[in-house]
């Protein structure tokens, strides 16, 4: 298995290199060493996996290089928990002395690992890691959001589209944490802005088995559709209910583009049918470069993408193509951090430019869409409407945005009217 | 609002149902050989996986069931005369053996399943809901309600009326008297391991059709069924069936009315019947 | 039966060998950062703070004869109040003896509870305390920071390099061990070693053994909190992960390995765990499965640990 092997080189490497100085300059023809933080184990692991087999992916593409060096990725298990991340992402720097930190899944771990950078300049890239404040208030220099996107970015165009089916009412229903509370922030502002009312907002732990108790309370409210945020096995789960409630067919389920992705609904059936989510990346869509990227990641590991490997990839992508115009110089942090400020993805699988904002966050073209059945039986996403270049930002000022406090439990951006 | 009421208090029985199937066995192993089983939890995990696999490959919810139950009892036999024998007695090298296995089972269940949650496949006459007294409920969990209450009289009857059931009764109260009457006590306590960890595979199966299974789904129903047969009592199988029904229910308001103290709402009465009446509120002293 | 091991019932003066043995490690535990790789001395630092953790397991498990599931938690509520006063801009000495405070408090809580019962019921019992605190700390959102956790500037300026770090951390792991070993081996000591191997004849000499427990596990409680107050410094973040039921049960574990009723059996285990994490993790993401193996094959071959093995094997019974 290539991980090994580079992970062998990797170790060998440390272990052979004497008491050394903590940064080694490296001649520019030397390996690029990425380390590559992901959770390979615990909940969120398939998650993890995909992660790890989308980077990998697009490498062994381009010959096993970056910018014309070897690239060697490290993978470190971050067992979807801070305290792990932090110690991984320090082993990382310490001791196999990568140029560049990728990854992490859940938002607690990579706000661990980016606290941990703020402190040493070490450039870290986060295509999943969707935190809002990251490159917003909390913004730091050394950490980028290449081909990821913020929690709150896509709920907005979704709120937009709602009001447009003529739904006024909407309740929503969320994981209880920061990833939860901003993509319903999101989303409730920009349907109170436009006119709607949210009667109600249920919150919920995270890894809940039981959704009995809120789809009884959502099934009396009488709204026109219900907004839910739901990751991984809860995203199955609440499908799974809300249909056998008798919910599904009954209100419209519009929700977060993490729970009708892949990872979700590759092992369900009918019902997924018809939930819509909105998104950068649709897999079922038909530009042709999302189809062929779609065709070779079926081809190599059986199954279609998910948001974890297409990020990743695309993420990997846009590293190479800034290290390019730069000649692959990573060891000046300051000219490769640059460079990657500047430079714009071209051969995204998205068939689109994708350009980084002011910020470091990514503008997309954002797909509504939904999920039908593929060719081959199953259940895919495919785009039915489309919303051009919406930033973090939506259509507000950044630094008015910015002084509005973030989202979070108590603050959701409704509009009383 | 009534309609609501019966809502959730459906929602609590038919989880505490799935809680008693699972509990009942850890209950018979924790009263009659008295290993706290922790790796009961991965029992009921691996049991859910193998119910699974089996039911897609075959197409059959009920092969899938006993598919599961089979696997587990193989499991739970390598378990006590492969591991477990090397530590009869001390109860403190038990427990943490069996820690050890659970351990071993979630990570090689992660190694051949993934992380992908997986959901049992409901068998077509489950599917959809029923209407009545102006409530739209799943027939599926009906069903376990129902089963909850077949597998409590199934292990009533034989607890109760079946001389194995009086053997298992008599050891739980006193093994040595047993063993020296010349009743081949040993052979009963593997029936029993067996027999617990087949209920662990039951609640696998049919659990995992509508909570999924998912890696840490071994350790939430661990620390329910600690808590239920903690709350009623070492052996008891009442125990279980009013512990079940406790911690379901509190679990299910909880959700609802407190979802910030979600764990209090277990830990709190378990910490606290463990502190002032270890014996729960149907277990016999030793 | 109280505890997994049957140590000796005799105190006895300390041995020329046993004393011997410790100088050895001692020496090796301050001449080992000047040879090994930079990076390394930081988990050496964590060896010794989790040790600490260890031998704080130990004098309740092995000395008291109670094995316990929730030190992890009490040494994760010393980090939370360590780095919470750092993160208000509190100085890290007051921080740490606050922390030592809280966790020395909640250790008498639970002690108070928890003395009633004994065996499987109080381990199960301190499993259940030790979630209520990891519940609290992950859900009360605007003082732990939730999921999040928070992150610390307990770290003085002085001690920012690894070297510096790590001989102050074994100057004060070296008195704190100092003291528990005296504090096994005083009076108080012996009546917890006489309660392990029997309560009742303590009881009818006339020991108020409810009382030793409650201290014995107050005492504990301190030493753990001490651990994790260091462990504040040496993070400088902390997380629920730092008080869940794997932090208490890798304690226990680390205890369990080095040898239960020998104190510094931990240093033993707290290396041979975290050695063997990292060395393992390089390889494969199997950590889980090789602790999991690693508990089932000291309980069935080796329930004294290392240091337990060593002891019956130079046929020495006594300390």
């Amino acid at each position: 298995m290539d991980r090994r092997t580079f992970l062998k080189t990797g170790a060998a490497f440390a272990a052979a290199a004497p008491i050394a100085a903590p940064y080694v300059a490296r001649a520019q023809s030397g390996p690029v060493r990425i380390g590559l933080l992901a959770p390979l184990t615990g909940v969120v692991a398939a998650g993890g996996r995909e992660m790890v087999d989308g980077f990998n992916m697009y490498f062994e593409e381009h010959g096993g290089e970056i910018a014309g060096r070897k690239v060697e990725v490290i993978v470190e298990d971050d067992a979807a928990n801070p305290d792990t991340a932090l110690q991984k992402a320090r082993r990382l720097v310490e001791q196999a002395n990568v140029s560049m930190l990728f990854g992490d899944l859940l938002a607690n771990t990579g706000l661990a690992v980016a606290n941990y950078v703020k402190g040493n300049g070490m450039p870290y890239f986060i295509p999943i890691i969707a935190a809002d404040d990251l490159t917003q208030r909390a913004r730091i220099k050394n950490v980028v959001r290449v081909a990821g996107y913020t929690a709150s970015q896509f709920p907005r165009p979704l709120a937009d589209w709602a009001l447009k089916q003529g739904w006024r009412k909407v309740a929503t229903v969320s994981q209880d944490y920061t990833f939860g509370h901003e993509q319903c922030g999101g989303f409730c502002q920009t349907f109170t802005e436009g006119g709607g009312k949210v009667l109600g907002q249920f919150w919920h732990p995270l890894n809940t088995s039981d959704f009995s108790p809120y789809l009884g309370q959502l099934a009396n409210l009488g709204v026109d559709a219900v907004f839910a945020m739901e990751t991984g096995a809860d995203a199955t789960r609440l499908m799974q209910q809300y249909a056998s409630f008798g919910l599904k067919g009954q209100i419209p389920l519009i929700g977060a583009m993490n729970m009708t992705d892949q990872s979700v609904i590759r092992t369900m059936g009918d019902e997924v049918d018809g939930v819509i989510v909105a998104a950068h990346f649709a897999e079922g869509s038909p530009d042709p470069v999302t189809k062929d990227f779609v065709a070779r990641y079926q081809k190599k590991f059986q199954k279609l993408p998910s948001l974890y490997g297409f990020s990743m990839y695309s993420g990997a992508m846009w590293v190479d193509e800034a290290l390019k115009t730069v000649k692959g110089n990573v060891e000046d942090r300051d000219v490769f951090l640059g460079a990657v400020m500047k430079t714009d993805l071209t051969g995204s699988p998205l068939g689109k430019v994708v350009k980084l904002d002011d910020y470091g966050n990514p503008i997309y073209d954002v797909a509504i869409r939904k999920v039908v059945k593929g060719p081959q039986g199953k259940y895919w996403n495919m785009p039915i409407a489309q919303y051009p270049n919406v930033s973090q930002f939506w259509t507000y000022d950044p630094a008015t945005y910015m002084k509005q406090p973030p989202y979070s439990r108590d603050f959701q951006g409704i509009k009383k009217s | 609002m009534s309609g609501l009421n019966a809502f959730q208090l459906l929602n609590g029985l038919t989880f505490a149902a799935l809680l008693f199937i699972v509990a009942s066995g850890f209950t018979l192993i924790f009263g009659l050989l008295r290993i706290v089983n922790l790796a009961h939890g991965a029992l009921y995990l691996t049991g859910g996986y193998a119910g699974y696999a089996l039911a897609s490959l075959t197409g059959s919810f009920l092969l899938g069931v006993l598919g599961a139950m089979a696997a587990v009892a193989v499991i739970g036999f390598v378990l006590d005369q492969g591991l477990l024998r090397f530590v009869r007695g001390h109860e403190l090298r038990q427990v943490l053996l069996t820690l050890g296995v659970a351990f071993l089972l979630n990570d090689l269940t992660l190694v051949i399943f993934g992380g992908d949650t997986y959901t049992m496949p409901t068998p077509e006459p489950l599917k959809g809901a029923v209407r009545f007294a102006g409530l739209f409920y799943p027939k599926y969990r009906l069903f376990v309600l129902a089963l909850g209450v077949v597998v409590f009289i199934a292990l009533w009857l034989l607890i109760n009326k079946t001389r194995l059931g009086a053997l298992i009764r008599a050891g739980v109260d006193d093994a040595e008297t047993i063993a020296a009457m010349g009743i081949n006590i040993r052979r009963i306590f593997l029936l029993t391991f067996l027999l617990g960890a087949a209920l662990a595979g039951l609640g696998g199966a049919v659990g995992g059709a509508f909570l999924t299974l998912y890696p840490s789904a071994d350790a939430e129903i661990l620390v329910f069924s600690l808590a239920v047969v903690i709350i009623g009592g070492r052996g008891s199988l009442v125990g279980a069936a009013v512990g079940a029904l406790i911690v379901g229910l509190l679990n299910t308001v909880g959700q609802v009315m407190f979802p910030e103290f979600a764990y209090f709402v277990i830990f709190g009465p378990m910490a606290a019947i463990l502190a002032f009446r270890p014996l729960g509120l149907f277990g016999k002293a030793a | 039966m109280p505890h997994p091991v049957a140590p000796a019932p005799v105190p006895a003066p300390a041995s020329r060998l046993g004393l011997a043995a410790v100088a050895c490690g001692a020496l090796a535990f301050a001449l080992l950062p000047l040879v090994v790789p930079i990076y390394q001395v930081s988990i050496l630092t964590e060896i010794l703070i989790f040790a600490v953790l260890a031998m704080a397991v130990d004098v309740l498990a092995g000395y008291t004869g109670r094995t316990p599931l929730c030190h992890g938690a009490i040494f994760g509520v010393a980090t939370y109040v360590v780095i919470y006063w750092s993160q208000h801009g509190g100085g890290p000495l007051t921080g740490i003896a606050l922390g030592v405070a809280a966790a020395t408090g909640v250790a008498a809580i639970f002690g108070l509870l928890a003395i009633r019962t004994s065996g499987v019921y109080f381990l199960l019992l301190t499993l259940a305390l030790g979630m209520i605190v990891w519940g609290v700390c992950l859900r009360w959102t605007s003082v732990t920071g939730g999921e999040n956790g928070l992150r610390g500037a307990a770290r003085p300026e002085v001690l920012s390099g690894h070297m510096a770090f790590y001989y102050a951390v074994f100057a004060a792991v070296a008195v704190i061990t100092f003291l528990m070993w005296r504090f096994v081996r005083s009076p108080f000591g012996m009546t917890l070693r006489g309660i392990r191997d029997s309560e009742s004849r303590m009881r009818a000499l006339g020991y108020n053994v409810s009382l030793h427990l409650f201290l014995a596990f107050t005492i504990s409680g301190f030493f753990a909190g001490l651990a994790g107050a260091i462990y504040a410094v040496f993070n400088d973040f902390v997380s629920p992960s730092t008080v869940a039921l794997s932090q208490s049960v890798e304690g226990l574990l680390m205890a369990i390995t080095g040898g239960i009723g020998t104190l510094f059996g931990a240093f033993i285990g707290a290396a041979a765990i975290i050695g063997l994490e990292n060395l393992v993790s390089l390889y494969t993401e199997r950590w889980q499965s090789v602790l999991g193996l690693m508990f089932i094959i000291t309980m069935i071959f080796a329930p004294e640990g290392v240091l337990g093995r060593v002891r019956d094997l130079l046929g020495r019974r006594a300390r």
